[in-house]
């Protein structure tokens, strides 16, 4: 059960360089020559933990950045480059308290061993505010950065004739999901019992191999890392069709959803529904977040005029696969309250710029949200299921042999 | 004229998952929270250490089958900690193990570069080897890599790195918000490699980083490992820290950086190092004794016995003779995950020799294992550590220790507090940081610079 009243929803903020807008880097409180230092980073998660925003995920990504769906653009006048997205969100642990923290990893060229203690030490390190969202690549040139596997061409992540690519790498990032989960419980919580009358510092019968065997790797286990501080740190993972609904619905703690208005947000929640029944879960937990692009302003033409000005700049119109809002934060509340009634348990915003639009959520959208009864007032809780109204989970393989 | 005195350089070894680390002390606290890692990164930092040192394994040892219960066991993943104490530390070195068999260097990259970035150019890579099958159980490709070519695959893995550190030079991004022009060059990033090891190209997506490639660190013993050392490190992390065997080392791989056309200052040797302080050198010599049966019990006691033997011995007393039997000379090794046990290359001898050594000074099993193990590096009074510190020094037996203190995390406050003051009274240690990367700290040049230096020879 959520501690927060039911008309309340949950936020987050999408951080991506400077901003989702590709000429964000230019606008005057960009600070473009810092994207790559600590400093800047903790002021971005300083400032959404100002707000008593859930959450930040931080995006990533194993090439430069592209305006092209599959390859490198070789552009010169956008943000190119960046840091990996776990050791950011771990620099700034220790500088914030309450907020979570939810990197991206791409399961389609890393280990899930690694990225499985990784995550387990940040949520250590945050004192129980990890989590991940995962993500595929289907790009050619990042197979190439890694050597291991060539993967072929195709149109479009959604495109009928993909001959199963997508279906395979989503299957593989499930099965990735599952053994970065079956590592965190290798451990059961009281593992490790420092008996000095017989010498025995882990009671050994505590540890789980995980043996798991799959159709693209296998992995025995356990982990190097004792269970972390929320048992299960969140997984969560965006999808915008039915295969990665289905990843969502068999795997994740949160699905990031791009309906553009209620009656798109209306199906797509009764799929995800039904798949999460489907896996027999549903009973549990399983947060939809609608994805929504802000460009927030105190009145609504100087947001969109703030838009056009960027689109000039970057030479044409933005697009994205989620809603693009530009408006006040009354209107953005509206909108965030109509999809809610749709079944949207949250929200992830995406700033357009990040040093404009962040702070614009955070002291414009929250207090109007607050005014409605719809957003807390203060952290409730000191871990992110926690403020997710998601309960510490009980270790799979304690409960195995109970 | 003298030879003007060298600057001793120090770091510190967070307490590891081996019986160095003493659990059951009363004042032990945790290995894996993080508060452990913060009271120890700031503990060194007060301290003007140069580093923080974390080790690695990638498998939980198993011995009989069974997972080794007797040590520490749990560490938190490398990376992710060092990031975070790069945000309660300002100038320490953060150096982390990652091994090169069960990674890639595209990721390896992005991450130490990320890390040096975060941290204001304080990282360090210590890259170690390892093939075996056990371990490789956790990963993707299992037991892939032949053992004779882990070494191979280590130098091309660090080759590949360095490409991709070098792949952007420091000037590419313009950020110039009139013009529009973020990169300078669209192409940054860019390379290409082709070996026996790695087929891989396109463009690497971190930006140079404040040191330009991490600090290199290499800790084999081998020939083959110090010959990668010379070659390639920019410090090594020894076990030699004996004076004798320290010089002899310590030569040993100096004289090999000519061949690569490199001089002795550009690659440090630094062993590990344990010690015990006390007021006086015969209470250290006394607490020494102490310490060293609480990391043998009478079952840790069977159960190194067992690295030699390679037979279940737990129907021994540890208190009682050395077994009769002879060890089981295979292949198969009892001990999984632990390099220790390749040290014993003929274990019938090792038998022979221990059941002597026995006999001779009528010692129990525990007594054998505590006198034949590793016996604390320094044991005294603060001035006794200090002086023999610096000796060993300035006898070129090193260029300075990795601490490895037996608790944790708090077993470096002494040493930090009375040490530490006598080295800088003596003017070969630092009291105040001279510059803000881990290149300053150990007074190794930058890569450009390094790369100018050998282009204008």
């Amino acid at each position: 059960m959520s501690s927060t009243p039911p008309s309340s929803l949950h936020l987050a903020v999408a951080l991506d360089g400077a901003g989702w807008h590709p000429a964000s880097w230019r606008e005057p409180v960009a600070r473009p020559h810092d994207l790559f230092t600590a400093g800047y980073w903790a002021d971005l998660v300083t400032e959404a933990e100002r707000g008593l925003l859930d959450f930040v995920t931080i995006e990533d990504g194993l090439g430069p950045q592209s305006s092209h769906f599959l390859d490198p653009d070789e552009r010169s006048d956008q943000v190119r480059g960046r840091l990996d997205a776990v050791l950011i969100a771990s620099r700034v642990a220790p500088l914030t308290r309450r907020i979570g923290l939810v990197p991206t990893v791409v399961a389609t060229h890393t280990e899930p061993f690694h990225i499985s203690k990784a995550i387990a030490t940040l949520d250590y390190v945050s004192a129980g505010r990890a989590g991940l969202r995962v993500q595929i690549t289907a790009r050619p040139n990042e197979a190439a950065h890694f050597g291991r596997r060539t993967i072929p061409r195709i149109e479009a992540y959604d495109h009928p004739d993909t001959g199963g690519l997508v279906a395979g790498l989503v299957d593989e990032a499930a099965d990735y999901v599952e053994v970065v989960r079956r590592l965190w419980d290798s451990w059961e919580d009281d593992a490790e019992i420092r008996d000095a009358a017989t010498g025995r510092f882990i009671d050994r019968d505590k540890l789980h191999y995980i043996n798991f065997e799959g159709r693209f790797f296998s992995v025995r286990g356990p982990s190097i890392t004792p269970r972390p501080p929320q048992g299960q740190p969140l997984v969560t993972a965006l999808a915008h069709q039915t295969v990665p609904y289905r990843l969502v619905a068999r795997q994740a703690d949160i699905g990031y959803v791009t309906p553009h208005d209620a009656e798109q947000a209306r199906p797509i929640v009764a799929e995800i529904r039904a798949e999460q029944e489907a896996a027999g879960r549903a009973g549990e937990p399983l947060h939809v977040f609608g994805d929504v692009v802000v460009f927030l302003d105190d009145d609504q033409a100087a947001a969109e005029n703030r838009r056009a000005r960027l689109d000039a700049l970057a030479g044409e119109p933005y697009t994205s696969d989620a809603r693009i809002f530009a408006g006040t934060p009354d209107q953005l509340a509206d909108l965030l309250q109509e999809l809610h009634t749709a079944g949207l348990t949250g929200f992830r915003l995406r700033p357009a710029v990040a040093g404009h639009d962040l702070p614009a959520i955070t002291r414009g959208l929250v207090p109007e949200l607050q005014r409605r009864g719809a957003f807390r007032r203060a952290y409730e809780a000191d871990t992110l299921r926690g403020l997710l109204g998601l309960a510490r989970p009980a270790n799979r393989y304690a409960a195995a042999t109970a | 004229m003298s030879k003007p005195l060298k600057q001793i350089h120090l770091a510190a070894h967070f307490p590891g998952v081996n019986n160095t680390t003493v659990w059951s002390d009363p004042r032990a606290g945790s290995n894996i929270e993080f508060s452990s890692f913060v009271h120890f990164a700031q503990t060194a930092e007060r301290a003007k250490f140069d580093f923080l040192f974390l080790a690695e394994g990638l498998r939980l040892r198993e011995q009989g089958g069974q997972i080794y219960d007797l040590d520490v066991v749990g560490r938190p993943d490398t990376f992710t900690v060092l990031a975070a104490l790069a945000a309660v530390t300002e100038h320490l070195g953060l150096t982390g193990t990652i091994n090169s068999t069960f990674n890639e260097p595209y990721e390896v990259a992005r991450q130490f570069a990320s890390l040096d970035h975060l941290s204001g150019g304080r990282s360090a890579w210590n890259v170690v080897t390892s093939w075996d099958a056990f371990t490789g159980e956790n990963f993707r490709r299992g037991g892939f890599l032949p053992q004779e070519e882990r070494y191979s695959r280590a130098k091309e893995f660090l080759a590949a790195a360095n490409e991709l550190f070098d792949s952007w030079h420091g000037d590419e991004i313009l950020a110039d918000q009139e013009t529009g022009t973020f990169l300078r060059d669209a192409k940054a990033g860019a390379f290409v490699h082709t070996g026996q090891h790695f087929d891989i190209h396109g463009q690497f997506n971190v930006p140079r980083s404040p040191q330009g490639r991490p600090v290199i660190f290499q800790a084999g013993d081998s020939e083959e490992g110090r010959e990668f050392a010379a070659s390639e490190a920019d410090a090594i992390f020894s076990r030699h820290a004996t004076l004798e065997a320290g010089q002899a080392f310590y030569t040993d791989v100096k004289n090999r950086l000519a061949g690569y056309g490199r001089r002795h200052d550009q690659l440090l040797i630094l062993p590990a190092a344990t010690f015990t302080l006390a007021d006086t050198d015969a209470e250290a010599e006394e607490l020494a004794r102490e310490v060293r049966r609480q990391q043998v019990s009478g079952a840790t006691a069977l159960k190194h016995l067992e690295f030699v033997w390679n037979r279940d011995l737990s129907s021994y007393d540890p208190d009682g003779p050395l077994p009769d039997i002879d060890p089981d000379v295979s292949d198969n090794h009892i001990s999984k995950g632990r390099a220790q046990v390749r040290m014993y290359r003929d274990p019938l001898a090792t038998a022979r020799e221990w059941r002597e050594l026995a006999a001779a000074n009528n010692w129990s099993i525990r007594d054998l294992v505590i006198e034949t193990g590793n016996r604390q590096n320094f044991i005294g009074s603060a001035e006794t550590i200090a002086r023999t510190i610096n000796e060993f020094v300035q006898a070129d037996a090193s260029d300075g220790f990795i601490l490895v203190p037996h608790i944790t995390p708090t077993g470096l406050h002494e040493f930090a507090d009375k040490v530490v003051p006598l080295l800088q009274e003596q003017g070969v240690f630092r009291t105040e940081y001279e510059g803000p990367t881990l290149r300053d700290h150990l007074g190794l040049a930058h890569p450009d610079d390094v790369r100018d230096e050998r282009v204008a020879s």
